[in-house]
């Protein structure tokens, strides 16, 4: 069969552009709900574009369909290209385009709808529930298939990170979304009350973890060595780096609950295991950006590279912030304001968003059959704009998170409070503006990467790209 | 807390089936050399130009450099 001689691009091309597609999409709907902050009557009486609705629509869009198209994408890539075989099976693989494609539309129309488990970033009624779990479980098959055929002895480290995503995915989503069907639309969770909120942020914090962060520095691992081409600093603090994740990040997720019903002990532990995990994210994102060093005159003149560089140093920045804002004396302060949402958008749009335009990049020109991206100019105006973005939108939450938690807890003499709440939402608004710019200004550069691709893919023939013989490949 | 009676135990089986998976990777060899598999990555040739001449030419093997 000659197509065993070549790599399985159609799927990973599929992927990438899903990514771009499902990318303004996603991001868009975060600029209106950011605006809605701002100015409500934007929700223009409409049921289905109140805030409420459009918030889980714009969080299942960005890290499911943005960021798991890439996932998909890259992780079919780089399994391919490492272990020098084809796609365990090009019908499995098929299917989980379309099967994931389905999921997408079919939570872009049940969350305006109003139809919800009401978990967070677990919203998705049990029919789409099941659906992704088939989804998932072809995903893993296709993977792991693809791992156990592999032409080359050494398993790449950046699969050991796609690897642990995937099966740890499994399982967070199989325990979460436990629940007993009342109807097609309706479902009701098998936990309750403070039981349900531990379920729900084991799993909501893993999800962070192995979803939005081993994927992606299986990306990084990846794609910084190859279009740096300079091998990783430092393989063996990669490998420490991937055990040292695996073996600590399971118990952070209590932090998302302190002071609350959750036992005190329970949320020491969350914290401990919060703080522990500083060393090993700091580990990973030294260990990526010195593989420039040598190279750093290239950061000058590639804007891709830019990108792959600037995620891990927002990478840092997060995994530093999260573990200091889950010391409970911190979290007093921080927990319920708009510092937690400049925190993950921190992680989101810096860590997440610009390792995934940097991979999709490298992707795109070497899956259209072209030499590189249709305007590299291009690429650089979208690394500055969407950076002044990101800059802008954590900056404003910051200020207004901690001005938000001071007011809150702000006492007179007598023991009353100094600012009623709606004095703090005044307080908030010329934020709320701010940040929207910097939304806009991502999305803006969301929509020059869009038609740079289309650019590059139009009239880009399908490539055969031929598996190299092994013992060619190493001479 | 009846939560943790199911999230310890199946943490806790996550975590001893890591183990196992890394001591048998580890006893394979897998752990080796940890300073090669970071050179080969760079060894395979994506680029296109390499793609085009290698599906024009599929009886040339030889490896571009």
């Amino acid at each position: 069969m000659a197509s065993a001689l070549n790599y399985n691009y159609k799927v990973v091309k599929q992927f990438a552009i899903a990514t771009v597609v499902w990318g303004v999409v996603g991001m868009l709907v975060g600029v209106i709900i950011a605006a809605q902050l701002a100015w409500p009557a934007l929700n223009f009486d409409t049921a289905w574009l109140t805030y409420g609705r459009l918030r889980p629509l714009h969080t299942n869009a960005v890290i499911f369909a943005f960021g798991g198209c890439a996932l998909f994408a890259t992780s079919y890539y780089v399994v391919q290209r490492t272990c020098q075989v084809r796609l365990f099976s090009d019908t499995l693989a098929s299917i989980t385009f379309w099967g994931w494609q389905l999921v997408i539309v079919a939570a872009a129309i049940s969350l305006p709808l109003g139809f919800t488990q009401g978990k967070e970033y677990a919203e998705l009624e049990w029919p789409i529930d099941l659906l992704i779990a088939v989804v998932w479980v072809s995903y893993a098959v296709v993977f792991f298939g693809t791992l156990i055929k592999r032409k080359t002895s050494h398993i790449y480290v950046a699969n050991w990170f796609f690897g642990a995503f995937i099966l740890t995915v499994a399982i967070l989503h199989i325990v979460n979304s436990a629940a007993m069907p009342a109807t097609l639309t309706k479902s009701y969770s098998a936990y309750t009350g403070v039981q349900d909120a531990m379920i729900q942020w084991w799993y909501g914090h893993n999800a962070v973890g192995f979803f939005l962060t081993a994927g992606f520095l299986g990306m990084m691992y990846y794609f910084i060595p190859k279009q740096a081409e300079r091998p990783v600093f430092s393989y063996r603090l990669s490998i420490v780096h991937f055990w040292a994740l695996i073996f600590t990040y399971m118990w952070a997720g209590p932090h998302h609950l302190h002071y609350t019903a959750l036992p005190d002990w329970a949320q020491s532990v969350g914290m401990v295991f919060s703080l522990i995990l500083l060393a090993p994210s700091w580990g990973g994102m030294i260990n990526g950006i010195m593989t420039l060093s040598g190279a750093w005159h290239k950061l000058r003149s590639d804007p891709i590279l830019k990108f792959l560089v600037v995620s891990l140093s927002f990478y840092g920045m997060s995994t530093f912030e999260g573990p200091m804002m889950s010391i409970k004396t911190v979290n007093a302060l921080s927990h319920y304001t708009d510092w937690t949402v400049g925190h993950v958008h921190s992680g989101a749009l810096g860590w997440v968003g610009f390792i995934t335009m940097g991979s999709i990049y490298y992707l795109i020109p070497r899956l259209s059959g072209k030499k590189a991206m249709w305007s590299t100019q291009l690429i650089e105006w979208h690394f500055w704009v969407a950076t002044i973005g990101v800059v802008l939108y954590i900056a404003s939450m910051w200020i207004a998170g901690v001005m938000q938690g001071l007011m809150w807890r702000a006492v007179n003499g007598d023991g009353t409070l100094t600012y009623s709440f709606v004095e703090g939402v005044k307080a908030t608004f010329p934020y709320y503006v701010i940040r929207v710019t910097g939304g806009a200004l991502y999305l803006a550069g969301m929509l020059m990467m869009a038609f740079n691709v289309f650019k590059t893919v139009q009239g880009g023939q399908a490539v055969d790209a031929r598996i190299a013989s092994p013992s060619v490949a190493h001479v | 807390m009846e939560a943790l009676y199911l999230l310890i135990p199946l943490s806790v089986a996550v975590v001893f089936v890591a183990i196992w998976i890394f001591f048998r990777a580890s006893d394979s060899g897998q752990f080796d050399d940890l300073v090669g598999p970071g050179m080969r990555i760079l060894q395979d040739d994506d680029s296109v130009q390499s793609e085009i001449s290698s599906s024009n030419n599929k009886d040339n093997l030889r490896h571009p450099d």
